[in-house]
């Protein structure tokens, strides 16, 4: 740790560190070597958000490698946090990512298992998972604070990394959540981002149990909201995405506007209301807002929701 | 007990293009339980690439033989007589049983007839579940007797994943069905032995240099040796 009590001493960390209640985008780099995609997605992002989530190679489809797309929203005035799964990579190709991402200005990581495969566009590849993501969350805090390789071999300069884990409280079994999560603080996680949150009631019981753990004390946690742009998405997650708990009285919500724009409207003012909603509950220090290839919906969510502007540190 | 599936006919036809004397060998030990390769799926095979043969006007001098055990010596000099007679063997047995073979009789051509795909147990009737990947590093021992290599579909060793749903995998299987969620099994196990504990200790990173990554292995028992 610097003598300024931080670890990594990005914007996200003072945030944190200064009170503030955080907000975070994402943004899924191309299927294309595209420059101005990512640089368009991270201006829009820049000013309404703290950080920015890059996606790796999300949903298991090959996109702008995460840590050039991090690279790239820096320039561009938006401040990464590079995901990484444990799906395409050993742990060679996960410290080397990491130690050369943070050499080029990249802090904040945050530490995936990574969909499977098979949901992909490469569905005969070979999945890598070496470590999982428990133990990637170990290897960067042991590479940050003891200067050492997974192997145990000393490096004179040391990453600095603010880091992060995922977690989704409407995965199975549902009491066991808390108590990984847990696991991760343990391993040496700074902050979590949960899976996108739609059943409230069900989020609420959640933080429950993370507060009666004392978890909300030695992590900093993040609500995961997405933004629903029609009834037809609605359904689709639904029906289809593993882990994510949409109850029918939000689907019938958007499905009662007309398909569109009225639709669109109202996703966005039912993820500021939640939002709100989910900003009052003890514990929750922030909200990653992610609008999946709708990133330009995000400033007006985060109008909507009272957290523009976003406080400049000094 | 190693698991396999025969090969699709128009694959096996064409790993035989242009062969005119083949013997299909068949081995009695795991082929033969999982009812992929034994001595009667040999006999079945020889009689389709007859018939094909014959619809095709084609000369085909097939016959087949069946081993105890494709993947030891003696077993394979035991029907030596046999495949001395053909040029190119077709083998129903495991991928070793399929190796044997071909060191055994290095002039010969042989071929694989099946696709080797597990170690596996029978969970019911023609039903065969995989259960061990061979790494070299058991944790069965801390996983309430689960193993997460294999039936996790991520080989997690500190699971489950975000994609676990009421006890099921977010993966289907290659055949549409539905695959237990291995981190959720190993989670009521290990409630259900009272030894909750080990599932707030964190796993370390695998040693992967005792499965096949380290390079293929040999495994040497001094004590067993003949003097």
């Amino acid at each position: 740790m610097s003598d300024n009590g931080l670890k990594a001493g990005s914007n996200l960390e003072r945030m944190f560190a200064a009170g503030h209640f955080v907000v975070t985008g994402e943004c899924g780099p191309p299927k294309s070597a595209d420059y101005d995609i990512v640089a368009e997605k991270a201006k829009a992002l820049a000013s309404c958000t703290d950080a920015v989530n890059i996606t790796d190679n999300q949903t298991a489809v090959v996109r702008i490698a995460s840590m050039a797309a991090g690279y790239i929203a820096a320039q561009n005035g938006a401040e990464p946090i590079m995901q990484m799964t444990c799906r395409d990579r050993n742990r060679l190709a996960m410290q080397a990512d990491i130690l050369g991402a943070n050499a080029l200005g990249v802090y904040n990581i945050l530490c995936l298992t990574g969909d499977h495969i098979s949901f992909g566009n490469h569905p005969t590849a070979k999945g890598v998972h070496d470590i999982d993501s428990v133990n990637l969350i170990r290897m960067y805090k042991d590479m940050r604070d003891a200067k050492i390789f997974q192997c145990g071999e000393e490096m004179p300069v040391a990453p600095k990394l603010y880091i992060g884990c995922a977690e989704n409280p409407f995965g199975d079994p549902f009491e066991f959540r808390t108590l990984r999560l847990k696991k991760k603080i343990e391993a040496g996680a700074d902050f979590v981002q949960t899976q996108c949150i739609f059943n409230v009631p069900k989020f609420k019981k959640w933080m429950e149990m993370v507060r009666a753990e004392g978890l909300h004390q030695e992590i900093k946690i993040m609500a995961g909201i997405t933004p629903i742009k029609g009834a037809g998405m609605a359904r689709y997650m639904q029906k289809f995405v593993p882990g994510i708990d949409v109850p029918q009285e939000i689907v019938e919500r958007i499905a009662a506007k007309e398909k569109g724009a009225p639709q669109q409207e109202e996703g966005k003012k039912l993820g500021a209301e939640m939002i709100k909603d989910l900003a009052e509950v003890e514990g929750v220090h922030g909200v990653h807002i992610m609008a999946v290839e709708w990133e330009p919906a995000v400033p007006e969510i985060a109008e909507m929701a009272g957290l523009l502007p976003r406080p400049k540190l000094s | 007990m190693i698991t396999a599936e025969r090969k699709p006919f128009e694959e096996i036809l064409e790993l035989l293009e242009g062969k005119e004397k083949v013997l299909v060998a068949g081995c009695e030990t795991c082929v033969a339980v999982c009812l992929t390769g034994g001595e009667k799926e040999a006999e079945i095979l020889a009689a389709e690439l007859s018939i094909k043969a014959k619809e095709d006007g084609r000369t085909l001098d097939v016959d087949h033989i069946s081993a105890i055990r494709q993947c030891e010596w003696e077993y394979l000099d035991a029907i030596a007589e046999k495949v001395e007679q053909y040029p190119v063997v077709i083998s129903m047995a495991c991928g070793i049983g399929i190796q044997s073979m071909a060191e055994r009789f290095p002039e010969k051509l042989v071929l694989p007839a099946v696709n080797t795909n597990m170690l596996g147990m029978p969970q019911e009737h023609a039903v065969w579940i995989e259960r061990c990947g061979a790494c070299g590093d058991c944790v069965l021992g801390v996983t309430g007797g689960i193993c997460p290599i294999v039936r996790c579909s991520k080989s997690l060793l500190n699971g489950p994943c975000g994609g676990s749903h009421d006890g099921l995998c977010e993966v289907t299987g290659p055949n549409k069905e539905e695959i237990p969620c291995a981190w959720q099994l190993i989670h009521d196990k290990l409630i259900a032995q009272g030894r909750q504990d080990l599932l707030m200790k964190v796993t370390p990173p695998k040693d992967w240099s005792k499965s096949n990554s380290g390079g293929p292995r040999t495994m040497v028992k001094e004590e067993a040796k003949p003097v």
